[in-house]
């Protein structure tokens, strides 16, 4: 799950990294009011879950604070990349000599955390990578030992620090290690962390993704994990969660449902593989009720760009019979007159089959050839 | 043969008055596992299926000198079973699992690694040696007894794969999920360096998706080893994820493409590079073995 900007900062500012003075705001009145408090100049940020706001013009500078305001009710009234603008975060602009990169997320190859320092910052991680890799420092964090001070010195010394700054900064890079271990998290990164003019370390960007399944730890966010707005999912992909699915949207027309990750992901392929394109991504998972196949179905129902419903299913402890049912539920609640290509076998098959075949549907014994079949009704042959 | 398992493997069942754990171990025992004991604290003295139930793992290992034992504990609560078996002194871990937490998991393996554990998982379906032994939660009816050695990213795949080469006369030796999450035991260069080693075992089918790059360690591993003639396996692989955009889980938790890392074009070409036939879909692997056997 990502946290906004603001409360990646403030989760900081606990930890005791300096964060430039800011308030939230959800109005014009209230960024005025807000700035009021603040020195100028400002710094006007939408608070969005997606990168890329800065491109988007989601990020405004302002000398007053009734200019403050004016930028804020732009921004106020911005979509950016699709999700809608509720608040922006404003702060005081500060005096940047430098721009760093600090985070620590996982390393999969080595199966533990990783922290990563840059000594340039302001973009994108895999960008600086790409252009930059030399300035790149990585260490591994050692599950037992944890990272320790000496280690956060040695990057502060390979990101070009040295005496009092390289420990000032190592200390700020331990502080960040800390958080990110204490939330949980997927990534947590400073981007940029500003050396000042002052000589002093400030987190002028900061990101949090707390891992999803570790969310029950931090029920002040887990309650909004469904809620529109407050996570980077679409309302299809939030219906979809709580009915206990995995969905992703994507671009084509084919309504595609299995149950198992890879055994969907094979499906999409092989829709593909014969020239189609699929509508979405959508894992029942495995042992899945009546109810939840029917609110499956239900959303591959009220997708409108669909053009045909491929559902994929190999029954182990999903019971072709409960599958069969919350279809006919589903096709009952919604007016659906588009065609549906059904594969179904293992337990249970036999009545499952029968139920279907009764209501009209006809029903498939191989994965590739509903594939194929789908692909040729989309395109109405 | 086999690897990791068999028909004398001494298995602790964790979590198993639960749903799940009870369930599975009916199914388990009628393949013919030898399942010693279970275990849910506060539950010792009772008994499921006939097996008897103890508080604790150590109690279970000590009596029955269990080596083994499966996981169906709720995810907040299964590092701790996992961290309670190693230190129990079981050497083999299959953690069914899903959705245990990342920084967990990471506990759970640089302890296995101290202690000299297999884990398989977490948010594996497990693993089977056909007509043997199952420690998992896999439909035993699509596996047949064979050659071909399977270690899979996927569950419900698995099983489709398994089906079509069953169907097709190839038996599998041992079939093993090595789970979908970002960070699991035992890896694909693990099972190979096994199957390697066991004597039933002709070929082995991997079975990629994207995220990660553990088929792209297989490939260089495979490339190094096992690439030439003389060498004891014949490899087919297939990866699922091909139509997958970026930055979207795809249902694991591990399959997800971030950046350039991960995809399904880069795991293929690692394995074509390295000499392996990657099948364009599932339906094309037993054909691909049959050109290799």
């Amino acid at each position: 799950m990502k946290l906004f900007e603001y409360e990646a900062k403030n989760i900081l500012a606990e930890y005791g990294i300096h964060i430039p003075d800011g308030v939230l705001a959800s109005s014009p009145t209230e960024a005025r009011e807000a700035a009021i408090h603040l020195h100028p100049p400002y710094v006007i940020k939408a608070q969005v879950l997606v990168a890329g706001r800065g491109k988007a013009g989601g990020i405004k500078f302002a000398s007053n604070p009734e200019e403050a305001a004016e930028h804020a009710k732009q921004i106020l009234k911005m979509k950016i990349k699709n999700l809608r603008v509720n608040e922006v975060w404003i702060e005081e602009k500060i005096d940047v000599k430098k721009e760093l990169y600090f985070g620590i997320t996982t390393d999969r190859t080595h199966r533990c955390c990783v922290a990563v320092a840059s000594a340039v910052g302001g973009m994108e991680i895999e960008e600086i990578a790409t252009k930059d890799p030399e300035k790149i420092v990585k260490t591994l964090i050692d599950p037992d030992l944890g990272f320790r001070s000496y280690h956060a010195r040695a990057m502060a010394r390979k990101v070009g620090y040295s005496g009092k700054l390289m420990i000032k900064l190592g200390k700020v890079f331990a502080k960040l290690s800390v958080a990110a271990m204490d939330y949980d998290a997927e990534l947590m990164e400073m981007n940029p962390l500003v050396e000042t003019t002052g000589g002093s370390f400030v987190a002028v960007d900061a990101r949090l993704i707390i891992d999803d399944n570790a969310i029950f730890r931090y029920p002040q966010y887990e309650k909004r994990l469904f809620s529109e707005g407050q996570t980077e999912l679409t309302p299809e992909e939030i219906s979809a969660r709580r009915a206990g699915l995995a969905y992703v949207l994507l671009e084509g027309d084919i309504g595609i449902m299995g149950n198992g990750a890879g055994l969907v992901m094979a499906t999409l392929d092989a829709v593909q593989y014969y020239g189609g394109s699929p509508a979405n991504f959508l894992d029942v998972g495995g042992g899945a009720s009546k109810e939840q196949i029917t609110s499956a179905f239900k959303i591959l129902l009220t997708d409108r760009r669909t053009s045909v419903v491929l559902i994929n299913i190999l029954g182990g402890i999903t019971r072709c019979d409960n599958v069969a049912r919350g279809i006919l539920e589903a096709k009952k609640m919604v007016d659906f007159t588009k065609p549906i290509v059904i594969r179904l076998v293992g337990t249970n098959e036999t009545e499952g089959r029968r139920i279907l075949t009764e209501a009209g549907i006809h029903v498939l014994d191989s994965m590739e050839e509903a594939a194929k079949m789908a692909v040729e009704v989309s395109k109405g042959r | 043969m086999g690897i990791i398992i068999n028909r004398d493997t001494k298995v602790v069942v964790q979590g198993i008055t639960g749903l799940q754990g009870s369930f599975h171990t009916r199914l388990m025992l009628d393949y013919g596992t030898l399942i010693v004991a279970g275990v849910t604290p506060g539950k010792g003295g009772t008994e499921v299926h006939g097996i008897p139930v103890y508080d604790s793992v150590s109690e279970a290992v000590e009596r029955y000198g269990a080596t083994a034992s499966m996981i169906f504990v709720p995810a907040p609560f299964a590092s701790e079973a996992a961290l309670e078996a190693m230190e129990a002194n079981i050497k083999t871990v299959v953690l069914i699992t899903e959705h245990i937490p990342v920084r967990n998991t990471i506990q759970i393996l640089a302890y296995a690694k101290r202690q000299g554990v297999r884990v398989i998982g977490p948010n594996t379906p497990g693993i089977i040696t056909p007509e043997d032994c199952k420690l998992g939660i896999m439909p035993a009816h699509v596996f047949a007894r064979g050659e071909v050695g399977i270690a899979s990213r996927s569950g419900t795949l698995t099983y489709e794969i398994a089906a079509e080469l069953t169907k097709a006369g190839f038996g599998q030796s041992t079939c093993l999920g090595l789970g979908g999450d970002p960070i699991v035991g035992l890896s694909f260069v693990d099972t190979l360096k096994m199957f390697e080693q066991d004597k039933q075992t002709r070929a082995v089918v991997l079975i990629g998706e994207i995220g990660g790059n553990a088929e792209e360690q297989a490939a260089e591993y495979i490339s190094f080893n096992l690439k030439s003639k003389s060498s004891p396996l014949r490899i087919v692989a297939f990866v699922a994820g091909r139509a997958a955009p970026i930055g979207k889980r795809m249902g694991h938790a591990g399959a997800i493409v971030m950046g350039k890392t991960g995809t399904a074009k880069s795991k293929i070409e690692a394995f074509r590079k390295a000499g392996v036939k990657v099948a364009e879909k599932p339906s094309d692997i037993p054909k691909l073995l049959a050109e290799k056997i």
